[in-house]
């Protein structure tokens, strides 16, 4: 890259960043921050561009930019049916110094952290075990084989919100704009198919190059919550919505499974036998993507899903 | 190759054009302001990844520009349906000027 | 330089204007529906000649094709987008400016 060019593109996107990431956490007005917020996840993909991790760029561009958008603008709209308060402007000076003091700290603590750190990184030693990783993909077999821990605890993570998310109530009525248009029935059934196979893609690819449970999750995720918008309606139903619990438990149930059985063939927990390894990882892979699809999905839908989708309103 | 110092330029010259495109997010007024600005910045930003792909040649940044293409549809449609009916309820008609300043 | 380079490297270039013109139009003009057909012009023309040119450059047709795909993509979102934000916009009361 020419050094000129470069060095302007790094300090526009990092300028870029640090304001749009002010703007998300100090803009008086909420939308602005969700529209921030969803800019900011859109820029810090070029930046893991730049930094050379198309695999996380890749999740940000599902997850963060996408899903997370879309979330926060739902939930927006759920929150401000409530009148809005505004907030105090008096400035608190004793506050604002505790809160840059812990600031302050916690940098210098972040950067003592990141000092230490061995100096080539890790990836000499991932790469002396990827033999035995069955996958080809480095990330791959980080994230589900040497730290497949990891995965699972954040899945669990994941599941977590969603039940907490079921225990505030059921799904608020109003699923298709108040406004309805005869576009997005167009769209969902135009975007749907493509949607499932870019889903299917990103799984394949993640065995050999980026991609993965997670952003094909994501994809899927992205791709339901577009439909139901679009006025299509969950087939699952069934009283205490049972299938709903299964697919969403799906990924922890069989990675705990995994885990499990490799202590009881002797192995140590989540040591997989390497003979084995590629099926199991194949395994973890496309269930964790649809018990990750369905976790988002479920987030979306903000509460609980009824027994039956009839009462709810076709577009 | 030549080529290539001229995409460099491009590209810094299309992330400029979505930095200076922030000022929308800053003045809105209207939330489908800001939203619009969001959607240029998806569409600049995809271009910017593109021309890296092929100038690079890595496959990898193609299937990140094809996963934001595939998802920008999500974030309007929800803005639309779920945000922008709640913000601010309908109002009776009115200009919706310019308007400087705070 | 190739020919084909050239040919890709122009079109590429060609296509920048469009992008810089929609976000002109983002700041300079008064409404959202003025905003709207500011912006329909990057996501078309803009993103279109950038991917034909992209295209002719890379010499494969799989890369081509993913690119056509990308851009149909970005089109579909934001024709219907448009159609969306416009429609809401007028039902919830925001005259065009001028009117």
């Amino acid at each position: 890259m020419a050094p000129l060019a470069s060095h302007a593109y790094d300090l526009l996107l990092a300028g870029a960043l640090l304001w749009l990431a002010w703007q998300a956490t100090h803009a008086a007005d909420l939308f602005r921050s969700v529209i921030s917020f969803i800019v900011f996840g859109l820029l810090m993909a070029l930046a893991w561009i730049r930094l050379d991790a198309p695999d996380i760029a890749l999740a940000e561009a599902a997850i963060g930019a996408g899903v997370t958008g879309a979330l926060l603008l739902s939930a927006l709209g759920r929150l401000t049916s409530a009148p809005a308060e505004k907030p105090a402007a008096t400035r608190r000076w004793p506050g604002t110094i505790a809160v840059l003091a812990l600031a302050a700290t916690v940098l210098a603590l972040l950067g003592a952290a990141a000092w230490q750190l061995p100096a080539p990184g890790l990836g000499d030693a991932v790469a002396g075990h990827m033999p035995r990783a069955g996958v080809d993909n480095p990330v791959t077999g980080v994230l589900l084989n040497f730290r497949a821990f990891d995965t699972l605890l954040e899945i669990g993570v994941l599941l977590l919100a969603v039940v907490a998310i079921w225990s505030l109530g059921p799904t608020p009525e109003p699923l298709v704009p108040a406004i309805p248009s005869p576009a997005l029935p167009a769209l969902g059934r135009m975007l749907w198919p493509m949607f499932v196979l870019a889903t299917f893609y990103l799984l394949w690819r993640g065995t050999h190059a980026p991609g993965g449970a997670f952003q094909a999750g994501a994809v899927l995720g992205a791709g339901g919550i577009l439909v139901i918008l679009a006025g299509a309606r969950p087939w699952l139903t069934g009283e205490d919505n049972g299938p709903w619990r299964w697919l969403l438990s799906l990924g922890v149930v069989t990675m705990l499974l995994a885990a499990l059985s490799t202590t009881l063939i002797g192995q140590r927990f989540f040591e997989y036998p390497e003979s084995a390894a590629a099926g199991v990882i194949l395994v973890l892979e496309i269930t964790a993507a649809i018990s990750i699809a369905m976790l988002l999905f479920a987030a979306y839908l903000n509460g609980q899903p009824p027994a039956r989708w009839r009462g709810y309103p076709h577009s | 190759m030549m080529s290539t110092d001229v995409h460099i330029v491009i590209v810094v010259i299309l992330l400029l054009n979505i930095v200076v495109g922030l000022v929308r997010i800053l003045r809105g007024p209207e939330s489908a302001d800001r939203m619009l600005a969001a959607e240029m910045f998806a569409t600049s930003a995809v271009a910017i990844i593109l021309i890296l792909a092929v100038t690079t040649s890595s496959p990898a940044l193609m299937d990140v520009a094809l996963v934001f293409a595939l998802l920008s549809a999500l974030a309007v449609v929800t803005f639309v349906s779920r945000a922008w009916s709640a913000l601010n309820p309908p109002q009776p008609p009115k200009h919706d000027g310019e308007e400087d300043g705070p | 330089m190739t020919l084909t380079e050239w040919l890709g490297t122009a079109l590429v270039i060609a296509g920048v204007p469009f992008l810089l013109s929609g976000t002109l139009g983002l700041l300079r003009f008064p409404d959202v529906y003025t905003r709207l057909h500011a912006l329909a012009k990057g996501d078309n023309v803009g993103l279109g000649l950038i991917c034909v040119g992209l295209g002719i450059q890379s010499g494969s047709v799989t890369v081509a094709l993913k690119l056509l795909l990308i851009w149909v993509l970005m089109l579909i979102a934001s024709a219907t987008g448009a159609g969306l934000i416009a429609r809401t916009a007028l039902a919830r009361g925001l005259k065009p400016w001028g009117l």
